[in-house]
């Protein structure tokens, strides 16, 4: 439970290999502000933690599996959810949660997302978008907005970018959310409730790269990124996705934008097994012993 | 330990080779595959989608290799016994991860129904021209182990012995099947459960506060946990410590990539797997693997019937490549006979291991049938006369 009496300890640390620290991520980066609110989230939903794996891919947010003190796995670049899914799979009781960023989750494993999307695999998705490839300086990404500069784009971007919330509900996942890393109440908020729900859930956190988005856009540090936050963004819980796209320096639409109720993978190859098998499916639960001896 | 009852289908079969590996795996105790559906390999998961829901377990057909190749190593840390199956360009796909499994030391199973290339070359035909790339194909330092199955029978029997070395030895298991072998139907005997000797995951028996996720006791195989059992572990593709924990140094770097290395060398004398036949008197002898292990065998008879002394050396085991075998027969046969499904793959291997001190005959094929029997006949003279 968070222990707000004893100052010493910080409500965070428990849940974080303290052993790994310090983190290699830069000043005024948003990503650790992600972990504090799924932290809370965790405190606040009393999530069982043995029964809680993190699976990460590969970049800056890909770093967060081996900074919690969790079943956690940095897996290949783009590959976190295929992973997720045969964990989940094989061990049905298991609580997964995806945590990786925009590169990884919508470029390199853009296949992967709106695949695990359309079978409803009950997987819980936090992407931290900071809008370019960080890790590797500041490349193009399939979410940087239009003219932005990047390492890749000198003269600014031309391609349109993904609009994370409407690929995400067109592929069929049950809860669709939009923060950034200024809201960290509702974004803690959205994590509990996704938390709450069977199926696949996306949540997209809008963050700052200030050493790479920011600088080179000429945006200022990571509290002017915090001040552009608080000022241009509007929750509008409900917003059809389609209208929730980023542009450059205009509205960051941000809210829930889908919660609907579908039977998640395994709910529904049970049922398709016991109708067609009957007394002859055996289920989906691997037995230990027939493994571990 | 016994292999479990309900995935052993006892009694007297007549299947194809894909078929006899399904079952193969069923035996071994694999309860989860993902697949990418590719010929000539196809009919392995088809069965185990079939299967395992009698069984108890699933099968997921991904959108393509590259998840399928990660998903069931997603599977093996939550506690399964996990493969996958593809062939050629599938293969390709899968090779980071076979990369991944080999640096996580993820116990699972790689089967390539080979068939010709490059690209997408003969999808319906045979070649054995996967056989570097199984040794060689993902990037980085590693070990991995190979076998190829030449009947149906041994598709069953050495599946299971694939699913045995992963477990050992926490390493990816290549089983290269080949187009021909995968889709010839033969007797296939199934023994009762009790008589499958299946090797249990090296799961740790220690408590939470003294567990090293890839701490070793002198064997080199570190012991594993499942996700949901407690002990809070950390899996990385990162150069890591005994933690599991990332450590960019060179001497993390040295310790960690020679220990995957000698796990498998340490052992290679048990790993090593091959069939002799009349090798005591021989001049020459045919190295052969797969299916044309059993086109070798006709050259072999028939050179004899003509008084040539020749014997025959089947790879069962093809990774790690059985250098002492080579060496041994290198001081005193004059000539190694190599024919393959490829332009000279394992050919090589022969080649470095006799050292110049017995020549070495490729019988080279490019794919898309086995060989003329003559072909390798005809070898088998040239070299008996060198």
């Amino acid at each position: 439970m968070l222990n707000v009496l004893d100052e010493t300890v910080n409500p965070i640390e428990p849940f974080l290999r303290s052993d790994r620290m310090p983190h290699i991520w830069c000043p005024g980066c948003g990503i650790g502000t992600t972990v504090n609110s799924f932290v809370r989230a965790l405190i606040e939903s009393k999530v069982d933690l043995q029964s809680l794996a993190l699976v990460s891919g590969i970049g800056c947010t890909g770093r967060v599996a081996g900074y919690m003190k969790l079943d956690s796995f940095h897996t290949t670049h783009g590959r976190a959810i295929p992973f997720a899914t045969g964990l989940k799979l094989a061990n049905p009781k298991l609580n997964v949660v995806v945590y990786s960023g925009d590169g990884d989750l919508s470029a390199i494993g853009g296949n992967h997302l709106i695949h695990a999307a359309r079978r409803n695999i009950d997987l819980k998705v936090i992407c931290v978008n900071n809008l370019i490839y960080a890790m590797t300086g500041g490349q193009t990404a399939p979410t940087t907005p239009g003219h932005a500069t990047t390492s890749t784009n000198p003269y600014g971007t031309f391609e349109p970018a993904f609009n994370l919330p409407h690929l995400l509900d067109a592929a069929g996942a049950v809860y669709v959310a939009r923060w950034t890393t200024f809201h960290v109440r509702q974004l803690s908020r959205s994590i509990s409730e996704a938390f709450a729900k069977k199926g696949f859930s996306f949540i997209e956190i809008i963050s700052p790269c200030p050493t790479l988005y920011q600088r080179r856009n000429k945006m200022g540090d990571g509290l002017d990124t915090m001040k552009y936050y608080k000022e241009k963004s509007k929750v509008k819980h409900g917003a059809p996705t389609g209208e929730v796209g980023l542009t450059l320096n205009g509205e960051i639409a941000v809210g829930k934008f889908v919660d609907r109720d579908r039977p998640d993978y395994q709910t529904m190859m049970r049922a398709q097994y016991v109708e067609t098998l009957g007394d002859r499916y055996l289920g989906d639960e691997v037995e230990t012993e027939c493994v571990c001896g | 330990m016994k292999a479990d009852p309900h995935g052993v289908l006892t009694g007297t079969h007549f299947m194809d080779g894909d078929h006899a590996c399904c079952e193969g795996a069923l035996a071994a105790g694999a309860r989860f595959a993902a697949g990418y559906p590719i010929t000539p390999s196809t009919e392995v998961v088809e069965r185990f989608a079939a299967r395992v829901p009698t069984v108890g377990g699933s099968f997921i057909q991904m959108e393509d290799e590259l998840a399928a190749s990660i998903t069931l190593q997603g599977a093996v840390w939550g506690g399964a016994k996990a493969f996958t199956v593809t062939s050629g360009p599938g293969f390709s796909l899968m090779m980071e991860h076979i990369g991944y499994a080999a640096m996580t030391e993820t116990p699972c199973v790689f089967v390539d129904v080979q068939r010709g290339g490059p690209s997408t070359g003969l999808p319906t035909l045979p070649a054995q021209a996967d056989m570097m790339q199984a040794r060689w194909g993902s990037h980085g330092d590693y070990e991995i182990i190979a076998l190829c199955p030449n009947s149906p029978q041994e598709c069953f029997d050495l599946t299971i012995k694939a699913f045995n070395f992963a477990e050992e030895f926490r390493v990816p298991v290549m089983f290269m099947m080949d187009e021909v072998v995968g889709h010839m139907t033969e007797k296939v005997v199934i023994p009762p459960a009790d008589q499958i000797e299946v090797t249990p995951r090296k799961h740790t028996h220690k408590s939470i506060e003294d567990y090293l996720p890839y701490g070793t006791n002198g064997d080199l195989v570190p012991e594993m946990a499942h996700a949901g059992e407690g002990y809070k572990f950390h899996v990385t593709g990162l150069t890591h410590d005994e933690r599991g924990y990332p450590n960019m140094t060179p001497q993390t770097q040295d310790k960690l990539v020679r220990r995957l290395q000698n796990k498998i060398l340490s052992a290679v004398d048990r790993i090593c797997l091959f069939e002799e036949d009349r090798l005591d008197d021989a001049d020459v002898v045919v190295v052969s693997y797969g299916i044309t292990s059993r086109v070798a065998q006709r050259a072999i008879d028939a050179g004899r019937a003509r008084g040539l002394r020749v014997g025959k050396l089947r790879l069962i085991t093809a990774w790690p490549f059985p250098d002492k075998k080579i060496v041994e027969l290198a001081a005193h046969v004059k000539a190694f006979v190599v024919p393959e499904l490829n332009l000279g793959q394992m050919v090589r291997e022969v080649q470095r291991a006799a050292a110049g001190k017995a020549k070495t005959f490729a019988v080279s094929h490019a794919g898309g049938g086995v060989h003329n029997p003559d072909e390798i006949l005809n070898a088998i003279v040239e070299a008996s006369r060198c």
